[in-house]
C-alpha cells in the first residue's frame, strides 16, 4: 500500500502544484508560436528578397523601398486616411446622436435599438453585396431618383475612381454606427441619476446637461469608440473586396487589400510582408498607448 | 421665506403606488425630517417637492405658489443628494457656480457668493480640485456649498450623511443644525436614521409605505407615538413590545405570562381608564428600555413596579449597560447604569416606571 | 439610468410637443436608414430580372418569385462550379461549430486557471495572449499559409477550424478572465479546503456559474467566425470555401447576365444565421460587443 502509494501521492502533489501551469502552457505556447513567432517570421521575410517562395537572404530595406515606390501603395494610404477619418466621424456623429435621442425614455426603445444594431451582426461581405446593388450606377439609387423626375441625376460613385472610396465609407458607416450608438447608450445609462437631477435643479436644460455634464463624464467611451473604429478601419478588407473589389483599377485599394494582392495574387512575399509589418506598426501605434492607459486605469 | 404645503399628493410608477395621498404643511423656517424605513417613499416625496418627479395627483405649494407644473429650477429650492451628485469633470469652484452660470449671474456676484459659502463651510482651499480628489466629508461640504449659494426658499436634503463614517456623521449633523439656526431657511430632510431625525428636527414626519403615520415634534413622536409602528421605529434600542392580558381584581393590571411565570404590571390611574372596557382581553404593553432600570433610578413619586427576570445577555455600551431578558415570550431590554452587580443567567430585580408605559390595541396597533 | 430625466418636471408647451415630434421623426428616419437596405435586398431577391430592370430599387415585387432563392441555394455558379450556396453553408457550419466550441472551452479553462490559480507570471501571460486580439491578421497570413501547407491542412475546413480556434482564443480568454475575476476567490478556497482539485472545481463549480459568459462567448465567436472572410479566402480553395467567400464569388462572377436577384438571395442566405442569433439572443450579442469594446 505505502509502496504503491508513494509515487502516486508524489504525482498528485506534483499535479496539485503544477496543473494550472500545465493547462495554460500549451495555450500560451500556441500564442507564442502563432502570434509572436509568426510576426517575427513576417518581419524577417520583409527584410529578405523573397518572391514567389520565401528566400532567407537578407536584403535590408529593399522591400520597404519597393513598397514606398509603388504608386498603388500611396493610393492605399490615401484611401486609408480618407476612409478612416470619414468612417470614424460618420459613426461617431450618428452613434452619439442616436444614443442621446434614445436616452429620452422612448416607449419603443428596445425595438428601435434592435433595428439600429442589426447590421453589426452581418458580415461585411453581405453588407458590401447589398450596397453594391443599392449604389449600382444604372439600376440603383440613380434610377430611383431619376424615376422621381430628376432626369439629370447621376450617381456613379461606385465606378468613379475619384469617388469610389466614399461608397466604402457609406456602407461602413451604415454597418458600424449602431455599434457606437450601443456603446454610448450604455455610457449614458451609467451616469448617476442624481447628477442629472442636480443639473436640473441648477437650471441646466437638456442640451446644456448633455454637453457640459453627461458627455464629458463619459469621455472614456469616446476614446474607446474611436480606437475600436480606427482598428476596424485599418483592418478593413472584406468590405472593400465585396463592394468595389479594390477598383475601379486599384482606386479603392487599402493597405489590407494591397497586402493580400501582393501575397496571394502577385506572389511577392517580401513586399507583402513589408506592407503587413507597416500595418502592424500602425495598429500598435494606436493600441499600445490605449491599452497601457486602460490597464493602468483599471489597476488603480 | 416660504412654507411648503402638500395636499393629497399621490405618486404612481406604472401600477406601483409609492406615495398614497399625503397631506403635509410645513411652516416657513421649519426643519422637518421625513423618516421611515428604506423604500417607504421618502426620496420620492422629496423629489416630488423638488420637481424631479411629476405628480400623479394632488397639489404642492411652495410659499403662495402652486408648483405642480413648475420645473425644478424655478421652484427656488436647493437640494443635497445622498451621493452628493457633484459634477465629476468640473472643479469644486465650477460645481458651486454652475447654477449661477445657467442663470447668467454676473461674474462679480458669483465670486462674492462663492467666497461667502466657502468661508462658511471651510472649503476655501479645495476650490481648484476635482470631486474625485476630495474625501467623503469634503464632498459633502461641497455639495452643501452648491446648495447654499442658491440662497433658496427651501433646502431639501436626501440622506446627505448616510455615506459618511459615524464620527463625521455626527460632526456634520451638528453643522447642519447650526446652519439652519443661523440661516433660518425652511428645510426638509430625509433620513432613515431616527437618531438623526430626533436631533435635527423641529418636527418629524414618520413615513411608512407611502403614508405619513405621524407628524409632530420629536418629543411628541417619542413620548406619544400614535401606533406600534412609530413606537417601534423611533428610539434605540427600540421599545419593548410585550403581549399581555388585562386583569381587574381591585386595581387594574396587565398580566404577562411566560416560562418563568406570570407578572402582573399594575396600571396607574391614567392608563387604567383606557382599558376599563377590555378586562380579560389581549393587549400590547410598550415599555421603553430606559424605563426598565435599576433600583432608585426613577423620580420619587412615580408609579414604580419591581419584577425579577433572569438575564440572558449583558451588553455594556459605556454610559449604560443593556440587559437582555425574556418577557412574555419575546426578548426585552432593560437599561441600567454600569457597575450594577449583574451576571448572566442570574435573576435581576428591575424597576419599571409604569407612568411611562404605553398601551396598544393588538389588532390595529393604535395606541390607546 | 439617465432615463429618470424625463421624470423631471418640464415646462409644457407647443415647443415641447414640437421637440418630441422631431425626436420621433429623427428616430424613425434612422430606422428607415438601417432597414431600407435589408428591405431592398429582400424585395430584389423576390423579383424577376425583368422586373428589376423595369422597376425601381424600392418598388415592391409585382409577382413574388422564389426562383432566385432556389437558384442561390442550389445552382448559382460560384466561380466555375454551379452548385449554389448549399455546400458552402455546410462548410461554414462544419467550420464554425467546432471552432466555437473548442475556443470557448479553452478560453474558459484558460481564464479560470489565470484568475483562480494565480501563479507567478499569470498576468504577464494574459497580457501577452491578449495582444493576439489586436494584431491585424495580415501579419500572420503568410506564415500561417505555409504552416497549414506543411501540415497538409491548406485548402481544408479543418485548417480554418484550427486558425479560428487559435486566434479566437485571445477573445474567449478575455471574456472568461473578466468573468472569473469578478467571482469571489472564497468560493474556490472553500472548494480547495473541501479537497476538490483543479478540474473538479472547474467543471462542477465554475463552468455552471459562467453560463452567461459561455453564451456571450459562443455568440461572439459564432458571429466572428461565420462572418470571417480574410482567413477563408486566404486559406481555402474552391469547394472548401466558407459561405462568405462563396457569396463574394457569386457576386463577382463576371460571366453571363448579372443576376441581382440571385446575388441578393445569396447575401440574405449567408447573413441569415448570424441575423437569427442576433434576433434570438440580442442582449448577449450586445454584451459581447461591449466586452469587445475593451479590446476592439
Ligand atoms: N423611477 C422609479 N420607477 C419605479 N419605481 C420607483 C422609482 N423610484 C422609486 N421607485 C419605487 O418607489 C419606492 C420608494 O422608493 P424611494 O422613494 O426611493 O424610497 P426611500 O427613499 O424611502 O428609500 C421603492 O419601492 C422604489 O422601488
Ligand atoms: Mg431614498
Amino acid at each position: 500500500m505505502t509502496n504503491a502509494g508513494t509515487p502516486r501521492v508524489a504525482l498528485e502533489r506534483f499535479l496539485d502544484r503544477w496543473l494550472p501551469q500545465i493547462v495554460v502552457s500549451p495555450l500560451f505556447a500556441a500564442s507564442l508560436v502563432f502570434v509572436y513567432a509568426f510576426i517575427a517570421w513576417t518581419i524577417y521575410i520583409s527584410f529578405t528578397k523573397s518572391g514567389v517562395m520565401p528566400n532567407y537572404t537578407l536584403v535590408g530595406l529593399a522591400q520597404y523601398e519597393r513598397v514606398w515606390s509603388t504608386p498603388r501603395w500611396y493610393v492605399a494610404l490615401q484611401n486609408l486616411f480618407v476612409f478612416t477619418g470619414l468612417f470614424i466621424a460618420g459613426c461617431m456623429i450618428i452613434g452619439v446622436l442616436l444614443a442621446i435621442l434614445l436616452d429620452q425614455r422612448i416607449r419603443l426603445e428596445g425595438a428601435i435599438r434592435t433595428i439600429y444594431l442589426y447590421p453589426m451582426a452581418l458580415s461585411f461581405i453581405v453588407t458590401g453585396t447589398a450596397w453594391k446593388w443599392i449604389l449600382n450606377p444604372t439600376l440603383g439609387i440613380e434610377k430611383l431618383v431619376q424615376g422621381w423626375g430628376f432626369r439629370d441625376f447621376s450617381f456613379d460613385w461606385l465606378v468613379d475612381p475619384q469617388m469610389a472610396i466614399y461608397t466604402v465609407v457609406i456602407a461602413g458607416v451604415w454597418q458600424s454606427s449602431g455599434y457606437v450608438m450601443a456603446l454610448f447608450l450604455a455610457g449614458l445609462r451609467s451616469v448617476d441619476d442624481e447628477i442629472i437631477r442636480a443639473a436640473a435643479i441648477d437650471g441646466a436644460g437638456p442640451v446644456r446637461t448633455y454637453a457640459t455634464i453627461i458627455l464629458p463624464m463619459i469621455r472614456p467611451v469616446f476614446l474607446s469608440s474611436i480606437i475600436i473604429l480606427a482598428h476596424l478601419a485599418i483592418k478593413s478588407f472584406d468590405l472593400v473586396v465585396a463592394l468595389t473589389g479594390g477598383g475601379p483599377g486599384y482606386a479603392t485599394d487599402m493597405p489590407a487589400t494591397f497586402m493580400y494582392a501582393f501575397a496571394f495574387q502577385r506572389s511577392e512575399l517580401g513586399t507583402a510582408a513589408a506592407s503587413a509589418v507597416m500595418m502592424l506598426m500602425t495598429v500598435m501605434a494606436i493600441m499600445v498607448p490605449y491599452l497601457y492607459s486602460e490597464i493602468r486605469g483599471s489597476a488603480k | 421665506m416660504a412654507g411648503v404645503k402638500l395636499d393629497r399628493v399621490w405618486k404612481k410608477f406604472g401600477q406601483n403606488e409609492v406615495i398614497k395621498g399625503i397631506d403635509l404643511e410645513i411652516a416657513p423656517g421649519e426643519f422637518v425630517v421625513l423618516v421611515g424605513p428604506s423604500g417607504c417613499g421618502k426620496s420620492t416625496l422629496l423629489n416630488l417637492i423638488a420637481g424631479l418627479e411629476t405628480l400623479t395627483s394632488g397639489d404642492i405649494r411652495i410659499g403662495e405658489q402652486q408648483v405642480n407644473d413648475v420645473p425644478p429650477k424655478d421652484r427656488n429650492i436647493a437640494m443635497v443628494f445622498q451621493s452628493y451628485a457633484l459634477y465629476p469633470t468640473k472643479s469644486v469652484h465650477r460645481n458651486i457656480t454652475f447654477g449661477m452660470e445657467t442663470r447668467h449671474i454676473g461674474h462679480q456676484e458669483q465670486e462674492q457668493a462663492v467666497s461667502e459659502v466657502t468661508q462658511l463651510l471651510h472649503i476655501e482651499q479645495l476650490l481648484e480640485r476635482k470631486p474625485g480628489q476630495l474625501s467623503g466629508g469634503q464632498r459633502q461640504r461641497v455639495a452643501m456649498g452648491r446648495a447654499l449659494v442658491r440662497k433658496p426658499d427651501v433646502f431639501l436634503f436626501d440622506e446627505p450623511l448616510s455615506n459618511l463614517d459615524a464620527k463625521l456623521r455626527i460632526e456634520m449633523r451638528t453643522e447642519i443644525k447650526k446652519l439652519h439656526q443661523r440661516l433660518g431657511k425652511t428645510t426638509i430632510y430625509v433620513t432613515h436614521d431616527q437618531v438623526e431625525a430626533m436631533t435635527l428636527a423641529s418636527r418629524i414626519a414618520v413615513m411608512d409605505n407611502g403614508h405619513i403615520r405621524q407628524f409632530g415634534s420629536p418629543d411628541d413622536i417619542y413620548e406619544n407615538p400614535v401606533d406600534l409602528f412609530v413606537a417601534g421605529f423611533m428610539g434605540s434600542p427600540s421599545m419593548n413590545i410585550v403581549r399581555g392580558r388585562v386583569l381587574k381584581n381591585g386595581s387594574c393590571g396587565i398580566e404577562v405570562t411566560d416560562g418563568e411565570g406570570a407578572i402582573v404590571f399594575p396600571l396607574p390611574e391614567a392608563l387604567a381608564g383606557k382599558v376599563a372596557e377590555r378586562t380579560g382581553q389581549e393587549i400590547v404593553l410598550g415599555l421603553r428600555p430606559e424605563i426598565i432600570t435599576h433600583r432608585g433610578a426613577h423620580a420619587p413619586g412615580s408609579n414604580v413596579f419591581a419584577f425579577e427576570r433572569a438575564i440572558d445577555v449583558i451588553e455594556p455600551t459605556g454610559p449604560d449597560t443593556m440587559l437582555v431578558f425574556t418577557l412574555g415570550g419575546s426578548e426585552a431590554i432593560g437599561r441600567i447604569r454600569p457597575g450594577e452587580a449583574v451576571a448572566v443567567d442570574q435573576p435581576y430585580r428591575f424597576q419599571v416606571n409604569m407612568d411611562k408605559a404605553k398601551l396598544f390595541d393588538p389588532a390595529s396597533g393604535i395606541r390607546l | 439610468m439617465s432615463q429618470a430625466q424625463s421624470g423631471i418636471v418640464r415646462r409644457q408647451g407647443p415647443r415641447q410637443i414640437a421637440l418630441r415630434i422631431l425626436l420621433f421623426a429623427v428616430l424613425g428616419l434612422f430606422c428607415l436608414y438601417y432597414l431600407i437596405p435589408l428591405a431592398v435586398m429582400i424585395s430584389t431577391s423576390l423579383k424577376s430580372l425583368d422586373e428589376i430592370r423595369t422597376g425601381s430599387l424600392i418598388s415592391l415585387p409585382h409577382e413574388i418569385s422564389l426562383d432566385a432563392w432556389s437558384k442561390a441555394w442550389s445552382s448559382a455558379c460560384v466561380g466555375v462550379r454551379c452548385t449554389g450556396l448549399e455546400p458552402y453553408m455546410w462548410n461554414s457550419f462544419l467550420m464554425v461549430v467546432p471552432a466555437v466550441l473548442i475556443s470557448t472551452f479553452l478560453g474558459a479553462i484558460n481564464g479560470y486557471a489565470l484568475t483562480k490559480w494565480r501563479f507567478p507570471g499569470a498576468n504577464v501571460i494574459f497580457a501577452l495572449m491578449l495582444f493576439g486580439a489586436f494584431i491585424p491578421f495580415q501579419i500572420v497570413l503568410l506564415p500561417m499559409a505555409r504552416t497549414l501547407g506543411y501540415f497538409g491542412l491548406a485548402g481544408s475546413v479543418y485548417g480554418l477550424v484550427f486558425v479560428h480556434t487559435v486566434y479566437g482564443l485571445a477573445f474567449t480568454t478575455l471574456f472568461f478572465r473578466n468573468f472569473f475575476v469578478s467571482v469571489s476567490d472564497g468560493i474556490v478556497q472553500a472548494a480547495k479546503i473541501d479537497g476538490a482539485g483543479f478540474f473538479p472545481i472547474f467543471f462542477k463549480l465554475m463552468l455552471p456559474m459562467a453560463l452567461p459568459t459561455i453564451v456571450v462567448s459562443v455568440i461572439w465567436q459564432f458571429t466572428q467566425i461565420w462572418n470571417d472572410f480574410l482567413f477563408g479566402i486566404a486559406f481555402t480553395v474552391g469547394d472548401s470555401n466558407p459561405v462568405t467567400v462563396a457569396l463574394n464569388n457569386i457576386v463577382a462572377t463576371s460571366t453571363g447576365v448579372k443576376e441581382y436577384n440571385v446575388d441578393m438571395a445569396a447575401a440574405i442566405i449567408a447573413g441569415l444565421p448570424t441575423l437569427l442569433v442576433y434576433v434570438l439572443a440580442g442582449s448577449y450579442f450586445v454584451r459581447g460587443l461591449s466586452a469587445g469594446a475593451v479590446k476592439g
